[in-house]
């Protein structure tokens, strides 16, 4: 375990050396989609809080360097994801194609990875699509927290619409001007849609030559995938509660339940989640995002935007 | 996976992201459908690293990849990069597998 106090200097080194000659970080300005959650979080992940989109605003306008810098290690991550979504996907059994289509055209980590280890896992076709759409009914708020940067000729505007991911969104929402916006929000959509089918194909072609998954532990990857793409949202208390219930429930559930039903019952740890709290808006941290990685969407490849980003990400 | 799970995913996943953009002139959200929206998702990815981690079909999955998984997410937990995170889980599953641990 000594690794985790060296990686944590390392980052933290990283983190300071990243940080140098911002300046001050600004508020986002956004009702963003994942405020209301993230409301009262403890710590932003330093990604976030160091490097993060709000504190690139210091640097005039337009995608500067480090904007993309940012962009392009969220993107990184999400590839890498991607990698192991194909890989998992054919190492399971399914056909090359079942990857393939999904990543270009559901393109939310999270929701990718859900369908896939349901049907993996035995259960129904219904209850994989089900937990994929609950999954993705994040998006629908996401959509209306960038509605403006999308406010384009219809062509641009649905076309753009494909591209809203926790990062796509989590990137948006940081920046102030407009125009900044609405770069951040599709240079980090394309340039994330590329990577993760690109990061498909590859998983693919290396799944199927990489034998059984278990021996080279791959199946240990896809929790901590999800986990990344989740681990923002989980600071918030009320939203952890909801989710160690839900967890639980899912776990006591899965002997006897149909797979994917068990996942779909964790939804009754909501029931611990409460109502946003009127006493909690003023303790938004206005940094906070889905930082890190994981697929697009999820939630998440990462998303989580990720991922964060981060969020989730990621998918 | 069918063409039709997959069409119906990738249908609703776009329906849901195209709202806000073709409609935001005309509705909102309430505050509180937005927070559980968020939670829910939350709750939803919880289950599965919580599932995907421990059970395999439906009974313990073994030592090896709750171990691989408890190494990753302490990483993650502690703010390592993701990579470093994804790498350890996968590592210490492999060698635990290697080693005999089943």
């Amino acid at each position: 375990m000594f690794i985790i106090p060296v990686m944590r200097s390392f980052w933290r080194t990283l983190d300071r050396l990243l940080r140098h000659g911002t300046g001050p970080g600004r508020v986002p300005h956004g009702t963003g989609p994942d405020r209301a959650l993230l409301r009262g979080t403890g710590r932003a992940r330093p990604f976030l809080r160091g490097t993060g989109p709000g504190r690139l605003l210091a640097h005039g306008t337009g995608l500067d360097r480090a904007l993309l810098r940012d962009i392009g290690l969220v993107a990184l991550a999400d590839g890498v994801v991607g990698v192991s979504f194909g890989a998992i996907a054919v190492s399971g059994g399914q056909p090359a194609w079942v990857p393939l289509a999904m990543s270009p055209t559901v393109f939310a980590g999270g929701a990718q990875f859900a369908a896939l280890y349901i049907v993996l896992g035995g259960g129904g076709l219904t209850a994989a699509v089900v937990a994929g759409l609950v999954l993705n009914a994040r998006l629908l708020p996401f959509g209306f927290a960038v509605a403006d940067v999308l406010d384009l000729r219809w062509p641009a505007r649905l076309l753009g619409s494909h591209l809203v991911l926790d990062e796509s969104v989590a990137f948006a929402l940081a920046q102030r001007d407009p125009a900044r916006r609405r770069a951040a929000f599709f240079a980090c959509g394309a340039l994330l849609f590329v990577v993760w089918n690109l990061g498909t194909l590859l998983g693919v072609l290396a799944g199927r030559a990489a034998g059984n998954p278990e021996t080279l532990g791959l199946d240990a990857a896809s929790p901590i995938v999800l986990l990344a793409l989740v681990l923002p949202a989980l600071r918030d208390p009320r939203a952890r509660r909801a989710a160690l219930l839900g967890a639980a429930i899912a776990v006591a559930g899965t002997p006897f339940l149909p797979g994917g039903l068990p996942v779909l019952l964790a939804l009754l740890g909501l029931a611990a989640a409460g109502r946003p709290g009127p006493g909690r808006r003023n303790a938004s941290r206005p940094d906070a995002g889905r930082p890190d990685s994981g697929g697009p969407g999820s939630g998440g490849p990462g998303s989580g935007a990720r991922i964060r980003s981060r969020a989730e990400g990621r998918a | 996976m069918t063409w039709l799970a997959i069409g119906v995913l990738a249908g609703g996943t776009y329906a849901f992201r195209v709202c806000g953009p073709a409609l935001h002139r005309r509705i909102e959200l309430s505050e509180q459908v937005r927070w559980m929206l968020s939670v829910s998702a939350a709750v939803l990815l919880c289950a599965l690293v919580a599932t995907s981690a421990l059970t395999s079909g439906h009974g313990f999955a073994g030592w090896a990849r709750p171990a691989g998984v408890l190494a990753g997410g302490l990483l993650a937990v502690r703010r390592a990069p993701f990579i470093v995170a994804v790498a350890a889980a996968v590592a210490t599953t492999a060698a635990l597998r290697l080693l005999g641990v089943r």
